[in-house]
């Protein structure tokens, strides 16, 4: 994967070259080899004004004859290629796929940046100003209120995850920050603040699926995906009777589990989505790490620390790392990836079973994917 | 359109819908939860609402005002649950305070955002405390 950050004079196809090239590079696979080429990208058209992406990969690449094709499902775009590479291999139609995610967006304000990002919404949310953030906002005080957790322990996970990304370094963010600092920040979406909020972000990161068969002709040790699901929630997101459930989250992680022959007891680490502080709680919630309600207790006492019993967002997770959209749900893989083969330098914890889980809109759409180690 | 205007010219409806089953959806849908089309149309405007949650955005998109308060709200339709998000007159509210719809010829400027003008409607119902 690229540095994640503000990359500067450099764009879309750019950094998904760069990405693409250091994973032919790592997999010693020559792009001659490659069949299908994906490309998880959510609005490089309304970004840059640059379309047609994955075919302008697979040129700058060499990959041609390759089929190719772009996934979009907005910030959930890097999970949905996971799952069309997967399916891509598994239908026996690509015996090597390459998925390259990546997003530019750094040269817009941040106003404009979250307006392109809120037009996934339903025209009565959109015509309110409605935005990602003021649904975090919408939630975190439900959330707070109906489970009776203190606001600092929302803090806490941005303190957690910027920890972690210290020893990140692709992460956008390597600075440590206290509660003070996010409970202090300015208020974006009462009551979250601005230590509550992943970044915008430039970046790009790839991975290559193939069959076992296949990966044992290029090395001794790599990963399965052992389960993956995906599902959607309502587009309209006050339609939800418990607007602090994402139900698919729980869907898509039911399937993946019931594919894996695995329980959410078995995750030895996680990356969740948390573009917002509240997600991570969620998610892990709906994930069956914790019981419902339980999430915020599990991040005070420790639990999810890189040392605790379960490790969520050892790579700093898009709070620290940073959300370039498309490029988010790949990367969160890449890091399970690095855990499960032992690849993580500094951030490694013990772990043979990984998880990441990638949410699109406000978990409007989610694909849960398990990667095992396997070893040839 | 979620908003439309009956022939005496009086301020456009709320419209959500009912269908065969009795649920009822805001925004109306082509189909409902239940699987089939809508039978009829609610005017929600009629009706107060309870805050579900709410919060006041600080960072908002080109032509949408600064700060922007925002509510999920609970219509109770004749004891049928129905939600809706909207902007709020006042960030003088608490979870559980009773509000109704006040009508707002143009909640966001229709033409600094990125969406297409023509796209959608751009009036509707902010909801105000009721004492």
């Amino acid at each position: 994967m690229t540095q994640f950050g503000q990359r500067e004079g450099e764009w879309v196809r750019d950094l998904l070259a760069e990405a693409g090239e250091a994973c032919l590079d790592d997999a010693g696979v020559h792009p001659d080899a490659v069949e299908h080429l994906y490309v998880s990208n959510m609005a490089s058209g309304e970004f840059e004004g640059q379309t047609g992406v994955p075919n302008a990969l697979a040129h700058d690449l060499a990959c041609m004859p390759a089929y190719t094709a772009r996934i979009d499902q907005t910030s959930s775009s890097g999970g949905a290629g996971i799952y069309a590479a997967w399916q891509s291999v598994a239908s026996g139609a690509s015996d090597m796929t390459m998925l390259v995610g990546g997003e530019k967006m750094t040269h817009r304000s941040t106003a404009e940046a979250t307006d392109v990002i809120a037009s996934l919404t339903h025209p009565v949310e959109y015509k309110h100003g409605v935005t990602l953030p003021s649904f975090a906002g919408l939630t975190a005080r439900l959330y707070l209120s109906t489970y009776d957790a203190p606001r600092e322990s929302l803090a806490r996970v941005a303190v957690k995850n910027h920890q972690n990304g210290v020893d990140n370094p692709h992460a956008q963010f390597r600075k440590e920050v206290d509660l003070d600092t996010v409970m202090e920040s300015p208020i974006v979406a009462d009551p979250l603040r601005l230590y509550d909020f992943c970044p915008i972000t430039d970046g790009s990161a790839a991975l290559m699926f193939c069959p076992e068969s296949v990966a044992k002709e290029y090395t001794d040790e790599y990963a399965v995906v052992s389960g993956i699901g995906g599902a959607t929630d309502t587009h309209v997101v006050h339609e939800r009777a418990d607007p602090t459930t994402m139900r698919g989250v729980v869907e898509s992680s039911d399937i993946a589990y019931e594919m894996a022959g695995l329980g959410p007891e078995d995750v030895d680490v996680a990356e969740l989505h948390d573009m917002f502080t509240i997600l991570e709680f969620l998610q892990s919630e709906d994930l069956g790490f914790f019981e419902k309600g339980e999430g915020w207790k599990a991040v005070d006492a420790g639990k999810t620390d890189r040392d605790g019993e379960l490790p969520i967002n050892t790579s700093g997770g898009l709070k620290s790392k940073g959300h370039p959209l498309g490029a988010s749900g790949v990367a969160q893989a890449y890091e399970i990836y690095q855990q499960v083969l032992g690849g993580a330098g500094k951030r490694q914890v013990d772990a043979d079973v990984g998880l990441a889980c990638n949410v699109g809109g406000f978990g409007n759409c989610v694909t849960t994917t398990i990667l095992e180690r396997e070893t040839a | 359109m979620s908003e439309s205007t009956d022939a005496n010219d009086r301020e456009p409806s709320m419209d959500a819908a009912r269908y065969p089953d009795g649920s009822i959806t805001y925004p109306a849908h082509p189909i409902g939860p239940g699987g089939e089309e809508p039978v009829e149309t609610v005017d929600l405007s009629e009706y107060e609402a309870e805050v579900v949650t709410w919060t006041t955005s600080t960072a908002t998109p080109p032509g949408v005002r600064q700060p922007n308060s925002l509510a999920i709200v609970e219509f109770d339709v004749d004891g049928e649950p129905v939600r809706a998000i909207g902007q709020l007159t006042t960030d003088d509210v608490a979870i559980g305070d009773t509000v109704e719809p006040v009508y707002a010829e143009e909640l966001r400027d229709p033409g600094a955002g990125i969406r297409e003008p023509e796209s959608q409607e751009w009036d509707g119902y902010r909801f105000r405390s009721v004492e």
